[in-house]
């Protein structure tokens, strides 16, 4: 199992697993399988997808540390990406389906639904993430400045139990927040614990 | 650039100013006659199957009898929602609150038998069977417009006759100013009630004369069947000028007090949803607008969202009941 995970199909399967969802909506779409509110649908879809998608990549490092098995790296940016992918795909279906690409009227609602604004946060985060994720990026930017803005990411998870919390709120409905919110806790915890264990053994 | 005009092409006359009343209410006649061969077969198939779908439930159910209402605003001429979407997509939070969940989970209910309770200011309050309630009044098909306040619409055939009907028949006292209305809350049978989104039961309240105005109705079938049962079985209440979480599903009691009721969704978030809750593009939700809708099954994804329209459209038959009142304050 390691050793696969070390060639090349094991981050081509990895990319076509990550691409399926996708694959299914669209297939979906052009059946006329989205249910009576397609684009609702589709919203929901690529936004449950983004989450799963934060959870995923967000768990690369510890699973990485706990199993001891370093080659699980190579998949971190490839899940980042991913993610990013979903979450523009989010972005594009409000922006689209729901507001027929009407400036004033998305300029007018923002105000109305702060949990759009918070979500065009994370995805701007998302982006700079995204933009700086070559190789390249990391000499030119320096290690240690790449890292910083990289770690983003923790608000990023913030920000994202925001959004959905703030848009699930309207109906009193928390449960699969409190399943996300628990989850990215548990992962942002097993760092702040580490941090914590460092700071105290030096 | 986009040139945009504020005629959305939406509001228009009602269909009764510009044809002949005898001409728009035999539509559907007319449309029988092309599919019976006068305007060729590819047509006729497709326009009787239109007519068809559009008004016609699963089959599945028993068939409900009605005549076509005549009452003003009751026929509107918006393309009924289909059977399929309604049923599929709505909220009824006993049975969960995914607009999904009513069709998954409400087939556990129990429907027969049934009795609602009418008590209060009444001069004869009593428990009455649905057998019984059932021929109150005479069965009618309306075809209402459905305004959700979550912003999205449709077009539903109700069968059931006005609440007016009832409420006569139980003869409310003079100190009688409001109804309230109790929905059943059955842990066994509602999932959605066993976990605490609202306090159960669901209550609903109209002022009386809301509750006497002609066009609230008391519905008992949809599409020619009896209700299916996410949809609020065996009877509901159906105010159209209001959003729907107004029209209160399986109703068990309907009692008449001398103070405003507080409803669920009063009760839950006072600063979001009020008494009144008529449907109002002026005064939005505070956490959304209420400007537009989504007509659910007709739009498709790329087409724009309709204009909302003042009391749901039914303003030249509800208006004279909010005269006078500011409605940004009673929302």
């Amino acid at each position: 199992m390691r050793l696969w995970l070390r060639t090349r199909p094991a981050w081509w399967a990895l990319l076509a697993l990550g691409l399926l969802p996708l694959a299914w909506l669209v297939w979906r779409t052009f059946t006329d399988q989205l249910g009576a509110n397609p684009a609702e649908t589709l919203i929901r879809a690529t936004g449950d997808w983004t989450l799963r998608g934060l959870c995923l990549t967000l768990a690369v490092t510890p699973l990485r540390v706990q199993l001891g098995w370093p080659e699980l790296l190579r998949f971190r940016r490839l899940l980042g990406l991913l993610t990013f992918g979903y979450a523009s795909l989010h972005l594009v279906c409000y922006a689209w389906f729901d507001m027929g690409l009407d400036w004033a009227d998305i300029v007018r609602d923002i105000p109305k639904r702060p949990f759009v604004l918070v979500g065009s946060l994370a995805l701007l985060l998302m982006t700079l993430m995204a933009l700086t994720s070559w190789n390249g990026a990391i000499r030119r930017l320096g290690a240690r400045r790449w890292q910083a803005l990289h770690r983003s990411v923790y608000a990023l998870a913030v920000l994202a139990i925001l959004h959905f919390w703030w848009m699930r709120a309207g109906k009193h409905n928390f449960n699969e927040v409190w399943v996300y919110g628990l989850i990215l806790a548990a992962l942002l915890g097993w760092r702040l614990r580490r941090w914590w264990m460092k700071d105290h053994r030096a | 650039m986009l040139i945009r005009s504020s005629d959305s092409g939406f509001v228009h006359p009602a269909a009764s100013d510009i044809t002949p009343r005898v001409v728009f209410e035999s539509r559907r006649t007319l449309l029988q006659h092309m599919a019976a061969g006068a305007a060729g077969l590819t047509l006729a198939g497709w326009a009787a199957r239109d007519a068809r779908a559009q008004m016609k439930g699963a089959g599945v159910l028993p068939a409900l009898a009605s005549v076509p209402s005549t009452l003003p605003g009751a026929q509107t001429m918006d393309k009924p929602t289909s059977y399929k979407d309604a049923t599929t997509y709505n909220n009824f939070y006993e049975f969960g609150t995914d607009k999904s969940d009513p069709a998954r989970h409400a087939h556990t209910l129990k429907t027969r038998p049934w009795t609602v309770e009418v008590e209060g200011l009444v001069k004869k309050p009593g428990r009455y069977g649905l057998e019984d309630l059932m021929k109150w009044g005479t069965m009618e098909e309306r075809i209402y417009r459905l305004r959700c306040v979550e912003g999205w619409s449709m077009v539903i055939p109700w069968v059931g006759y006005s609440l007016a009907e009832l409420i006569r028949r139980v003869e409310p006292q003079p100190g009688a100013k409001f109804v309230e209305f109790v929905t059943l809350a059955d842990r066994a049978t509602m999932p959605g009630v066993r976990g605490g989104v609202l306090d159960w039961p669901y209550v609903e309240g109209l002022r009386l004369d809301e509750a006497m105005h002609p066009l609230a109705l008391l519905a008992f079938g949809m599409y020619g069947e009896v209700l299916p049962n996410q949809n609020g079985a065996p009877l509901r209440l159906v105010v159209p000028w209001k959003y729907g979480f107004k029209s209160a599903k399986s109703l068990v009691k309907i009692r008449f007090v001398d103070k405003q009721p507080v409803s669920s969704w009063e009760q839950a978030a006072p600063q979001e949803y009020g008494f009144y809750s008529n449907v109002n593009p002026a005064v939005d939700h505070p956490r959304w607008s209420q400007a537009t809708e989504r007509r659910i099954g007709e739009d498709g994804l790329l087409a724009k969202k309709r204009k909302t329209l003042m009391f749901n459209g039914y303003e030249a038959q509800v208006g004279q009941l909010y005269a006078g009142m500011d409605l940004k304050k009673y929302f």
